[in-house]
């Protein structure tokens, strides 16, 4: 066990199924000699080849339609988009045809394509740099929908994903792409070793017990949440706090069984907040654990407006502070 | 297809790939530009880059894409335009920016993030940056849809024909947008010229990555002109692009043309160019700087001395107001995203509004 940041954890989970399976390939714009712009990739063309990791011309659609192909001759793509806002092009090749294929084949056409994306904001980016797409996403069937919040995660759900037959969209949280955090990568990785069991990947972990008040969070607002929670602590309010991981599937059962114990939940994301993803989790939370709700659900979220200037983020972000509120306004609810 | 000139003048171009027709209509002979002039613009241009660069480095700008290089692209395409021409741009035309009047400290805003665009599109006849790769493309080819629609093409009225001229850069011709934008243009025949800056690297990316054939070329299969000239050279962009626009204006359709140019910083100060490619090859760009050679075919003596000495003055007036204008943007107001989201405020957006004002006044009062 090392520490790493999210960024050394996630280079070293492509660079272990890059070993493991020959069939895996790497795509994107400036992944090979530069990287990529967060040097996710960094290193992996020297080791690998261009053909392993290849720099794409400048095409979202490109880089995702020939990923579908590649799938289709018995290839693992991993695809990156280069940050949030240019997925877009993209999205046709996403929705109409990745998310569809199985179903459309009867299952006889697995789609194991990854599409990595840097997302979120508070790092201070122009407009396009810092949103956060996972609802127009998840709201796909078909295709998975999973963010780590550690850089624990970031290896081991990475590899998952890459192991999984059908396609994942890997939302990485630029944010805490420089935090760092042990990683306890896979003894003895290579062909021999094989993929990591998938099973884990839609499961949500409390990543902080409590008594009080549930708050669900994912990706950058994990680590917010736990602030939260620490703070919270000090003044008396025991908060549990759940780390979705996967945002499709929703894992609903560890959130309903931690609000049948705590009563009160609060769900936070950047993302704007109406038809977003903390509604379907209220939704859920009341059509299953509607008599041991103390309080109405509260999200903190971002607004349902542009991304702003950056300027104006770090307010417009959820954080540590409207966290607080909102926990404490469903406590003395 | 037979090679010819792609500019009237005896400055040097590029061999010229595609032959272009003449206009429908013949057009007024343009007003000659004064080569001080293009030559002031390219050095103002240039210290409007290097001093963001130096504010991006202090700290007082997020992150700036640099031109270093293509200022002769950029100022001989913008000299081109007539005032009623509309420009579309990428977020590296701070030359055309600065020829179209556009004060540069506007430009600064979205690079220090208080703003996401700066300026008024219509009253400088050039829309807001555009971030995402071949976006504007088909914006230009609608805007050039309604000219068409307004009758304001191939009349012979100077002053009232109007044509649009769209920016982009190598790596985006790979881009779906971009080639749909040429199917439109080449389709309805419409006034819009796109000029391409092939800087040679998209990021990381050289232009093998992008095209096997130069970017001119592509122009033939859509079925319009495409025509290359030296990117370096103010006079050639200049005359190539006014041509361009006087065929667009006069009903003769769209062109493709592409500027061969070298971006020689970094893509953006948070690039690091040291991993992709040679010095060795920046070297060779800037032994044919484009302020240099604009003053090569320029008159010796007095006369030039006296220009230099006056554009210097110049540049340190432009570079002293951005050093203190940048300072003075004005912060954003933490009610602009909700107030700016629609027309008018939605029910909705009302309380979400009133909730953040609550959030950030209880802020303020903490110590
Ligand atoms: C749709 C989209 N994909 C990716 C990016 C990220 N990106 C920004 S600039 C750039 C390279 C652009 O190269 P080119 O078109 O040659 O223009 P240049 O920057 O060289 O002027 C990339 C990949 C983007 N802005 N938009």
């Amino acid at each position: 066990m090392t520490d790493t940041t999210m960024v050394g954890a996630l280079n070293l989970g492509l660079r272990h199924e890059l070993e493991r399976d020959p069939k895996v390939l790497l795509l994107g714009e400036d992944v090979g000699r530069l990287g990529g712009v967060f040097r996710v990739t960094d290193g992996l063309q020297k080791d690998f080849g261009s053909d392993r990791v290849v720099d794409t011309p400048l095409g979202e659609a490109g880089i995702v339609g020939t990923a579908v192909g590649l799938a289709m001759a018995g290839y693992r793509p991993v695809c990156e988009i280069q940050f949030d806002g240019f997925v877009f092009p993209a999205v046709n090749q996403i929705v109409t045809q990745l998310a569809k294929i199985r179903h459309r084949s009867a299952g006889r056409t697995a789609m194991p394509v990854v599409i990595r994306i840097p997302y979120g904001g508070g790092i201070g980016a122009i407009e396009h740099h810092s949103e956060s797409p996972e609802a127009y996403f998840a709201h796909t069937a078909g295709i998975k929908v999973v963010t780590p919040g550690s850089p624990q995660d970031a290896y081991t759900m990475l590899r998952q994903a890459i192991g999984s037959p059908d396609p994942v969209i890997f939302l990485e949280p630029k944010h805490r792409y420089w935090t760092k955090g042990p990683v306890t990568p896979v003894a003895g990785s290579g062909v021999a070793a094989g993929p990591l069991a998938t099973d884990g990947l839609h499961r949500a972990r409390i990543v902080r017990a409590g008594t009080d008040v549930t708050v669900v969070a994912y990706g950058p607002l994990v680590a917010t949440a736990l602030s939260a929670a620490g703070i919270a602590a000090d003044e008396g309010t025991s908060v549990e706090v759940i780390d979705l991981r996967s945002i499709s599937p929703l894992d609903s059962d560890t959130v309903v069984e931690s609000v049948r114990r705590t009563g009160r939940l609060v769900v936070a994301h950047e993302a704007s907040r109406s038809h977003g993803i903390g509604a379907e989790i209220a939704a859920r939370v009341q059509q299953e654990a509607f008599y041991h709700l103390q309080a109405p659900v509260l999200r903190v979220t971002g607004y349902d407006t542009p991304y702003p200037a950056s300027r104006l983020e770090q307010d417009w972000l959820p954080g540590v502070d409207r966290l607080l509120d909102a926990v404490e306004a469903v406590r003395k609810y | 297809m037979p090679e010819r000139s792609a500019h009237s003048g005896h400055h040097g171009v590029m061999p010229v790939i595609a032959d272009a027709p003449g206009p429908d209509h013949p057009t007024a002979p343009p007003e000659p530009v004064d080569p001080a002039r293009l030559y002031r613009d390219m050095a103002i241009t240039r210290r409007i880059d290097t001093e963001a660069i130096a504010l991006q480095r202090q700290g007082e700008l997020g992150l700036w894409p640099s031109l270093l290089g293509q200022e002769a692209a950029q100022v001989g395409a913008a000299h081109a335009l007539q005032p009623q021409d509309m420009v579309f741009p990428t977020y590296r035309e701070h030359g055309v920016a600065w020829v179209r009047g556009i004060d540069p400290v506007e430009l600064l805003g979205l690079f220090r993030g208080t703003t996401l665009g700066g300026w008024d599109p219509q009253q400088h006849r050039m829309n807001t940056y555009t971030l995402v790769i071949g976006a504007q493309l088909l914006h230009a080819v609608g805007y050039a849809m309604g000219i068409v629609r307004d009758g304001d093409v191939g009349t012979g009225e100077p002053g009232r024909d109007r044509a649009v001229l769209a920016f982009l850069g190598d790596g985006s011709i790979s881009e779906g947008e971009t080639n749909e934008a040429f199917v439109w243009a080449a389709a309805q025949d419409l006034p819009v010229v796109f000029l391409c800056q092939n800087n040679q690297w998209a990021i990381s990316a050289p232009f093998s990555v992008q095209s096997r054939v130069p970017v001119a070329r592509r122009a033939d299969g859509f079925g319009f002109p495409g025509i290359r000239v030296d990117g370096n050279d103010v006079h050639a962009v200049l005359d190539a692009t006014r041509e361009a626009l006087e065929r667009a204006r006069a009903g003769g359709g769209p062109t493709l043309v592409e500027a061969l140019t070298y971006r020689r910083n970094p893509h953006t100060t948070s690039d690091d160019d040291g991993r992709y490619r040679s010095g060795a090859e920046n070297d060779r760009w800037a032994a044919r700087d484009p302020l240099a050679l604009a003053l090569d075919g320029m008159e010796t003596g007095d006369g030039r001395a006296a220009l230099l000495a006056e554009v210097e003055q110049e540049c340190e007036q432009v570079a002293a107001r951005l050093r203190a204008g940048c300072r003075a943007l004005p912060e954003p107001d933490p009610a602009a995203p909700f107030d700016h989201t629609f027309a008018e405020i939605t029910p909705e957006l009302e309380r979400q509004r009133a909730e953040h004002l609550a959030f950030v006044a209880s802020l303020e009062v903490t110590p």
